[in-house]
């Protein structure tokens, strides 16, 4: 199976040439370049693989949560992709791919979702891949969710911007907190590949961001009353 | 060349084929204008959430509306800006990456030259060069049209826009949004002549406009309306303002109608005195109108009016084109692209969104 993947939901820009488990990628630091960037290092993963974007069997995409703006460019450049070649398309959640991205089985992923909030999700691995002990939710980092039992570990820029409130939440329950990670196209490709497989690809219309923070704004009715409900 | 057009610059979802054989093939669009209204006008970050669940299923609608293929598709153009920056990155995003895929030029194109030269769809285009009115929410500008991509700019509005000055005023007569078709409406039933509001700048002598000193003139003509209303009802409780009936908090209904049509009276006599002033300054003929003001049926009546009378020309878009859509930015678009060689256009998959961007820095292709 041949995919090509790709992450633009925080600073870094994530991709990833999946082809039968062989992997190029391409991982870079991009700020906020990430429009300018991400096209001209899909031709060059192309090219390096002396392949056409239709010889794939997929595209898959960092669906979120993380910067909305981030999301709509990988969520955009997969519909545009997609329906030009044909493609089906699978959105994978950046919490799993962070999760993925670890030799743990226990991983508690959580992403700075900015406005002191963190985007957080408990999962666990099996023999037969990932399981959400807790789905992806937004949470101030004073009032995060329990988790079950021990050995969790921590990975995410959550881990980094919070380090105490997170670790002094799980206190106990950790075994590990790995800094400085964030979503990668590799562990996309590697979650979605079996998605592929099975037949779950998303016609490209269907490809959709995944926000989780969908309060943004007040009606009018709501402002008169004062403010957000918290 | 068949051209793609992909418009999401605000809160409306275009998109449309154009032949530069056959003409406008096909165009569909989303409107997001009820998403918003709940909120007292556009989110951005509400828009762009709607733009990319729009995108897709609007291009395969258009597509099987002309009876195409993807593979028919020998252009892309989308709106690079100005706008939304978050809701331009949508439609720039997909417009790039399917032009990627399908191996054919995509091209950013300014939203003004869009609207600049949506009349040119229709029959009996004018020849350039000629003068264009842009009255829109965001925009009341006069441009010298010399040819595609050069355009000069004779005069701009000081302040508010006429499509603003219209929002307000309906707000103040308590009528919807968007306040162009609510104040056109509820102005047709008006008596002339009760009312008299300010031309501000009408005989300036430059092409330039001011809007905002006529919103205040609404503002004090509605205030004074509703102290006299209800000094009729209480006159003891009027002037210490207390207790008392505060009733009527509205106007009447032929009062509001009366407002609005001298506002639209003064709008449109500022309009068209202008574009008259500019034709006379350039020495052109020809004029036309774009932007969603210039969907006001009585603006259409004074300009026919006195165009014809000098003997001048003026061509409007359809009704649909005067407010965004992707007609005109697939129409744009196919103009540049078939003036550029193929190779010199953008092949390179890099693509950027221009939130503000002037249009007299547009070259000829």
């Amino acid at each position: 199976m041949r995919l090509l993947a790709f992450d633009t939901s925080t600073e870094y820009l994530s991709l990833a040439l999946w082809l039968d488990g062989r992997v190029l990628v391409r991982d870079l630091h991009a700020g906020q370049t990430h429009s300018q960037r991400i096209l001209p290092l899909v031709r060059e993963l192309l090219d390096e693989a002396s392949l056409q974007l239709k010889q794939l069997d997929g595209i898959a995409f960092g669906a979120g949560p993380g910067s909305f703006t981030g999301l709509r460019i990988a969520c955009g450049v997969a519909q545009g992709l997609a329906f030009g070649a044909g493609l089906p398309v699978v959105g994978v959640s950046t919490l799993l791919a962070l999760a993925q991205a670890t030799t743990a089985d226990r991983v508690i992923a959580c992403l700075d979702a900015r406005m002191g909030e963190v985007y957080h999700a408990a999962c666990v691995r099996d023999g037969t891949g990932w399981h959400e002990v807790l789905a992806p939710g937004l949470y101030a980092p004073e009032a995060l969710p329990a988790v079950p039992g021990s050995d969790w570990v921590g990975a995410g820029s959550g881990w980094d911007s919070y380090a105490d409130a997170l670790q002094g939440a799980y206190a106990t329950q950790l075994s590990e907190v790995l800094p400085g990670r964030y979503p990668s196209a590799q562990a996309i490709a590697e979650l979605a590949a079996p998605q592929f497989a099975a037949g779950q690809g998303l016609p490209a219309a269907q490809a959709a961001p995944l926000y989780i923070r969908n309060k943004v704004a007040l009606k009018t009715s709501e402002r008169l009353q004062g403010g957000l409900p918290k | 060349m068949l051209v793609l057009g992909i418009e999401s610059s605000c809160d409306e979802t275009g998109i449309a084929l154009y032949d530069t054989e056959q003409g406008l093939l096909a165009h569909a669009l989303h409107s997001q204008v009820e998403m918003h209204a709940d909120y007292g006008g556009v989110v951005p970050e509400l828009a762009s959430r709607d733009h990319i669940r729009r995108v897709l299923p609007l291009t395969q609608h258009v597509l099987t509306q002309a009876g195409r293929t993807l593979q028919d598709i020998e252009g892309i153009a989308y709106t690079q800006g100005p706008g939304l920056s978050g809701a331009l990155l949508v439609g720039t995003s997909v417009a790039a990456s399917l032009s990627f895929a399908l191996g054919v030029p995509a091209l950013g194109v300014h939203h003004l030259e869009g609207h600049l030269l949506a009349p040119l769809l229709e029959q009996n285009p004018p020849a350039f060069p000629f003068v264009a009115l842009l009255v829109s929410g965001g925009h009341s500008q006069l441009m010298r049209v010399s040819a595609i991509g050069d355009y000069e700019l004779l005069g701009d509005t000081l302040d508010d826009a006429a499509g603003e000055a219209f929002d307000k005023t309906a707000k103040l007569l308590g009528l919807g949004y968007p306040g162009g078709p609510a104040v056109a409406k509820i102005a047709a039933k008006g008596v002339p002549g009760r009312f008299k509001l300010p031309r501000p700048l009408l005989h300036s002598g430059d092409l330039n406009f001011s809007f905002s000193g006529l919103k205040t003139a609404v503002l004090t003509l509605v205030n004074e309306q509703l102290r006299s209303a209800r000094a009729q009802l209480d006159p003891e409780n009027v002037s210490s303002g207390q207790g008392g009936i505060v009733e009527p908090m509205t106007l009447d209904e032929q009062t509001k109608a009366d407002i609005a049509y001298e506002f639209q009276e003064a709008v449109t006599e500022l309009l068209s005195q202008k574009c008259m002033d500019a034709l006379r300054k350039t020495g052109l003929s020809r004029l036309i109108v774009s932007g969603g003001v210039g969907a006001n049926t009585r603006l259409r009546e004074r300009l026919n009016q006195v165009t014809s009378k000098r003997g001048c020309s003026v061509n409007y878009p359809r009704l649909e084109f005067c407010t965004d859509n992707g007609a005109m930015i697939a129409f744009a678009g196919a103009m540049r692209l078939k003036a550029l060689k193929a190779e010199a256009a953008h092949l390179s998959g890099t693509f950027t969104v221009r939130p503000r961007w002037d249009l007299a820095e547009l070259q000829t292709p």
